[in-house]
């Protein structure tokens, strides 16, 4: 059977594209990195792909503000072939960069897909700067395949603008229909404030997913968490058996296979 | 309200406003009324810590200012769907037609608009226009500005004043006062090129140094008279770009005249002092793994048997004193495309900044004028570090700062990139026959005269006369160039390669082009906007440009590649093998000139060098010894010693999924670790440490000391985290306040002898170096020199990245060792800073010893026998077991009588013993089954177990006699390391 494939996307300013590659390496599947411009001659490379995965990084230097150009570019270029990899099932995942791209394009919360105006935004950090820490995260919905199998994890975020927010009624239906997969918490696994939610995310959202759970976007980093040795206290805690960020990936390529079936 | 834009070369330009065919929109983005606004909030913060009380809130608008073929409906659509977010923003449409005059707001509010002076670039405004395009629109122009409003009793004198101290920096923005209606964008206007002789043929000595001294050209009387001489034989006067080309490539930031050239130093003759001091050294030392040392843009040795990598650190100092957030961002930027230029181009894969500043609360009376408050310009180059490194996804993760009131005029900003690159792509050269082509941004007037201007001292008029020096850079530029380069080299579609830096492509094209020849239409070069002169156009230093040499049979091919991710490439010419440079301009010749000539034309004088230090006076303890405790605090909350984690956590520090020990470790990921390291190589566990050593108090009294005690600091941090002390490099950057006066030159004779000896007896081959010799801040009559500074960063190799170790103690009842002999060092250390006390013997580093003690570190910990490994540096045993402590917030308890010492005259008393900076010392942390086997790694060398940690969170030292000197809670010690650096 052919290995799952991953299309991680590139374009001026993604930068964590080589290590989301090395994730996907990691847990079997193939993955190539496409420039949005070859994207956009060539949509068809979609068709070929199971998983699409837009990384980290400041596509178009974060211009206006984080993910917009990139989100604009989709939204008016991509629209029709998204919409058909959407309807096939497969899997979107966008972190960081990806997730802020996600947001703005109107692929999530994707109450409707590509929905103008968007329902939700990623802003600037309450502290208005930009921040590298690890954070505990609360696994609150397995809506999306990709965050089962575990209650917390640990991996690092590292950006200026990560801070959720929506609107009462949105947070509202969010939660009803299950979108609120992953909070920020403190070493107790408890909801509290600045440091363990960096960024003054509303309801301490860290990542969401669309309706379906195909669609799914989160500020922290998961490829920077793959080896035992990438754990900030491992000298102190020892080498783990496990990684947190690699289950993301494996549970990606796992619905990938399923989806196939 | 439009000031000329001043800089040594431009020649008059004007500004003009344009005949406005066309509406200008002006759309206004703020934050709803009902959401956060913390970029006002964060304004409004900085405002009242510089004393702005009167200032009730600050509000946060971004402006577009967009003209061109486009209806309201267009504007509305655009600003809708793309510049402000429907859920946080909304927004104001006005065009010139709508709102004629300036609207002063409502009473008690008072807003300000800050733009970019015409012709500095806006980063921004490419990116916009993509998008923009991407809607089907295409305006004649963009761009971009920040708008202020804020409430408050403030007159208009003060308005200003924040203005143009707090929220714009004048040398490149300029702010209005009341909303500014939109209208047309200022264009710079400038006369068209012509030929311009410079007349040295009939120059007598004094006209020759009028012309140096005129034109800029940093060119001493010896340097001018053989350029006289040289056009004599030609018969004809040089061009004005011939003379700048020779005065950038022999200026001292290009080819390093005072360290490479004749010296004499009371009697010992030197030709080249680098090279019979330093590089010598890493000539004898002749280890295999360097593959290439001191030739290309940055030292290179072997990582693994197919990859190798790279380490290059560079000064940016003057272009940071004058604009911080664009000097060092520039910086960072120049130094990464120094690696893209090794070899046949290498992966940045780290960044390292070393920064030294007067202290953060330098009190405004007591700043010389024309200097910048230092909390802003520290606040800025962290700013422009941030934002450049974190853009360019490479990781920030090794540093330092160091305090002291001399860099007031001249703070210090060290830019360092490692990278690394396959073993056989480490050679490269150019052939006659390839094209010249530039790849990346395009050529303006950013940052000319750079290379002369660092030749020169800063003063009250440098912010006016050297603004053209300013660079603003584009890290999306350099990302997208980063990214199709690579993809070249690994197609190899290119036979040469190097970066467009100081000197610009004079420089770059100049280098590449010594021992063939060169063959160059200026008119190819292309521009971000016409009108530039020949000499404009060579000498620029414009940002994100790089310089290969391609085989004609592959420049559609690389071509092809480059333009597919919308990187501009241009052929400018091919070299040849005729020996000379020759440019045309409009099909006219403007520079012809050899080349020999140009490399190695530059006249050598003899400079004097003399050290006559005062004899050392010994240092006094006061008596009654002070509280160790208080001075333990006191020396935390330094800002040398203080947390950095502010400054840390703003860079990325893990991009690129290699961070095995990150800068911050610990119990809350917050202590000072003593060296960064990566696992490069994906899924390989080989790894690479980074470490720096810096003193300059000791350079005060004893420059070769200090020279020594800073390798060892760079060696000792490297290995306490796992690198192999036998395949460490060293790197070495001189800053200096001048190198024209004896004493000041003696030292730096003083400092390069101590570096080859002890590369030599360490076996830690330097690779590459840059120095900075002109730091000196003149006030009328007085001169600010910044002390002696010397910078040297370790590279080292980390067999398996598994076995690291990091510097916070792990685990209740561990035994705890001290490596290494504590002497009665105590000249120029913390602890007398503390006290307020002088004199003292500066720490001398014994080779032999050390290297013994390090490889034995690096033993004990590659057998798996150390939890905790932190070195002694600034603040002695006291500060890092503090630190280690807390970081592990493990408590401890050590008796100060076990300390080995050695060389006192007579009992040592407590506080030396603690606070001492003797070097080549650690501090290990042990678990008891595994003491016999540590201590049997050590034997026969100072080794000697002080105490035991403690679940009780105190740190208590016991003299000799068991008596409690300190009893200190680690909460308390960490709030006086932490507080001191803590900005909201």
């Amino acid at each position: 059977m052919k290995p799952v494939s991953a299309l991680v996307l590139r374009a001026a300013g993604i930068n964590c594209d080589i290590e989301t590659e090395h994730a996907f390496h990691l847990v079997g599947a193939q993955a190539d990195r496409v420039h949005i411009n070859r994207l956009k001659s060539e949509p068809e490379l979609l068709s070929k792909a199971d998983i699409l995965v837009i990384p980290g990084g400041f596509s178009y230097g974060d211009a206006i503000s984080a993910g917009t150009i990139l989100a604009n570019e989709l939204r008016t270029s991509l629209q029709d072939p998204l919409r058909k990899f959407v309807g096939e099932g497969k899997l979107i995942l966008g972190i960081c960069n990806g997730f802020q791209i996600l947001t703005k394009a109107g692929l999530l919360p994707g109450f409707d897909l590509f929905e103008e105006p968007a329902q939700a935004t990623v802003s600037f950090n309450a502290s208005d700067r930009f921040e590298d820490r690890w954070v505990r995260l609360r696994i609150d919905s397995e809506k999306s395949p990709l965050a089962r199998g575990r209650s917390f994890l640990e991996m690092p975020v590292a950006h200026a603008e990560g801070r959720f927010v929506a609107e009462d009624d949105v947070l509202a239906k969010l939660s009803a229909q299950g979108q609120i997969v992953m909070r920020y918490v403190n070493r107790d696994g408890e909801i509290d404030g600045y440091p363990s939610n960096p960024n003054g995310s509303v309801d301490n959202i860290a990542g969401i997913c669309d309706p379906s759970g195909n669609i799914f976007g989160l500020m922290p980093h998961p490829e920077r968490f793959v080896y035992p040795y990438h754990h900030p206290r491992w000298t102190r805690e020892g080498l783990r058996d496990e990684s947190d960020g690699l289950l993301l990936f494996k549970n990606a390529v796992g619905h990938a296979l399923e989806r196939r079936g | 309200m439009h000031e000329r834009l001043p800089g040594p070369l431009l020649s008059s330009p004007l500004f003009l406003f344009e005949e406005a065919k066309e509406l200008i929109w002006k759309i206004e983005v703020s934050v709803k009324t009902d959401k956060d606004d913390p970029a006002g909030r964060k304004t409004h913060r900085d405002l009242l810590a510089q004393g702005y009380s009167e200032v009730d809130d600050v509000k946060v608008t971004e402006v577009y200012l967009l003209d061109g073929d486009l209806s309201e409906e267009d504007v509305l659509s655009i600003a809708k769907r793309l510049l402000a977010d429907p859920v946080v923003h909304e927004f104001k449409l006005t065009s010139e037609e709508q709102e004629s005059a300036p609207a002063s707001s409502s009473p008690g509010s008072h807003v300000l608009e800050v733009y970019g002076r015409p012709g500095v670039m806006d980063p921004f405004e490419m990116n916009i226009r993509r998008a923009v395009g991407e809607m089907g629109f295409e305006p004649r122009s963009i761009r971009t500005a920040r708008q202020y409003t804020m409430r408050g009793e403030l007159s208009k004198d003060r308005l200003l004043e924040i203005g143009n101290r707090v929220l714009a920096n004048p040398v490149i923005q300029e702010i209005e006062v009341g909303k500014r209606p939109p209208r047309p964008e200022t264009k710079v206007a400038t006369p068209g090129r012509e030929r311009v002789e410079i007349p040295v043929l009939k120059a007598d000595d004094a006209a020759l140094q009028k012309i140096s001294l005129d034109r800029r050209l940093a060119l001493s009387l010896p340097e001018m008279q053989t350029i006289k001489t040289h056009f004599t034989a030609l018969s004809r006067n040089p061009t004005d770009i011939e003379i700048e080309m020779l005065a950038q490539t022999w200026s001292e930031h290009c080819i390093h005249k005072t360290l490479s050239g004749p010296i004499d130093f009371m009697g010992e003759k030197f030709s080249n002092l680098l090279g019979e001091t330093i590089m010598k050294s890493t000539r004898d030392l002749n280890l295999p793994w360097c593959l290439s040392v001191f030739k290309d843009n940055a030292g290179v040795i072997a990582l693994t048997d197919d990859q190798a990598v790279c380490f290059k650190v560079e000064t940016h100092n003057h272009p940071s004193a004058i604009e911080p957030y664009g000097g060092a961002g520039t910086g960072i930027g120049g130094v990464i495309r120094d690696i893209l230029g090794t070899g046949m181009a290498a992966r940045p894969v780290l960044n390292t900044d070393v920064f030294c500043f007067a202290p953060p609360d330098t009190r405004p009376e007591d700043l010389p004028p024309g200097t910048l408050p230092p909390l802003q310009i520290m606040k800025g180059v962290v700013s422009g570090v941030r934002d450049y490194g974190n853009r360019m996804g490479i990781p920030t993760a090794s540093g330092a700062i160091h305090f002291d009131e001399r860099y007031v005029g001249n703070p210090l900003v060290y830019c360092g990139t490692v990278g690394i690159l396959p073993c056989n792509r480490v050679e490269k050269a150019a052939h006659p026959g390839d094209a010249i082509v530039v790849v990346g941004g395009r050529t303006g007037r950013d940052g000319l005269g750079g290379a002369t201007f660092s030749s020169y001292e800063l003063s009250e008029e440098s912010e006016v006369v050297s603004s053209g020096a300013v660079q603003i850079g584009n890290p999306i530029e350099e990302k997208r160039t980063l990214d199709v380069i690579l993809q070249a080299r690994d197609r190899d579609l290119f036979s040469c390669i190097t970066d467009c830096g100081a000197g610009g492509l004079s420089s770059a094209v100049g280098e590449m082009g010594e021992g063939l020849g060169v063959e160059l239409e200026l008119n190819r070069v292309p521009l971000k906007y016409a009108g530039l002169s020949s000499v404009e156009i060579w000498l620029s230093e414009a940002q994100e440009r790089m310089v290969l040499a391609v085989p004609e049979d592959k420049v559609e091919a690389l071509a092809e590649l480059i333009l597919s991710e919308d990187v501009e490439m241009t052929v400018l010419g091919s070299f040849t093998d005729t020996g000379r440079v020759h440019l045309t301009h409009d099909g006219e010749t403007v520079l012809d000139l050899d080349l020999e000539f140009l490399h190695d034309g530059l006249p050598r004088v003899e400079k004097k060098a003399e050290w006559n230090p005062s004899p050392a006076a010994p240092l006094t303890i006061p008596s009654p010894a002070p509280d160790a405790g208080s001075i333990l605090k006191t020396i935390l909350s330094h800002p040398t010693v203080a947390s950095k984690e502010w400054v840390i956590r703003q860079y990325d520090h893990e991009v690129q999924g290699a961070s095995v020990i990150k800068p911050l470790v610990g119990e809350e990921e917050d202590g000072p670790s003593d060296a960064s390291v990566i696992a490069p190589i994906l899924g390989s566990t080989i790894g690479v440490a980074v470490g720096n050593g810096l003193n300059p108090d000791y350079g005060d009294l004893d420059p070769y000391r200090m020279s020594a005690a800073a390798i060892d600091e760079a060696l000792r941090n490297v290995t306490a985290v796992g690198a192999d002390p036998e395949r460490i490099a060293l790197l070495d950057n001189f800053s200096w306040g001048s190198a024209d006066r004896p004493q000041a030159l003696g030292a730096l004779v003083l400092a390069s002898k101590a570096c080859g000896d002890y590369a030599t007896a360490f076996r830690t081959p330097f690779i590459s170096g840059k120095d900075s010799l002109n730091n000196e801040y003149r006030v009328g009559d007085k001169i600010i020199s910044i002390p002696h500074t010397l910078l040297i960063s370790s590279i080292g190799v980390v067999p398996d990245v598994r076995k690291c170790v990091t510097m916070d103690l792990k685990g209740i009842g561990h035994h705890l060792y001290i490596a290494g002999f504590t002497r009665p060092e105590l000249g120029g250390s913390q602890y007398a800073k503390a006290l307020g006390i002088t004199g003292g013997e500066v720490p001398q580093v014994d080779a032999e010893i050390a290297k013994k003690t390090f490889i034995a570190v690096h033993r004990a910990i590659q057998a798996g026998l150390i939890r905790a490994c932190h070195d002694l540096s600034e603040g002695g045993l006291a500060v890092s077991l503090a630190e280690a402590a807390f970081a592990g917030n493990v408590g401890a308890t050590i008796h100060l009588g076990q300390v080995p010492v050695k060389g006192f005259s007579q009992e040592p008393s407590p506080h030396e013993i603690l606070f001492s900076e003797s070097c080549s010392r650690f501090l290990i942390e042990v678990q008891p089954d595994l003491s016999s086997a540590f201590e049997q790694v050590f034997e026969g060398l100072p080794l000697a177990k002080l105490g035991e940690t403690s679940l009780e969170p105190f740190v208590q030292i016991l003299a000799p006699g068991n008596e409690t000197i300190l009893r200190e809670p680690l909460i308390d010690l960490k709030e006086a390391w932490q507080a001191t650096l803590r900005f909201s």
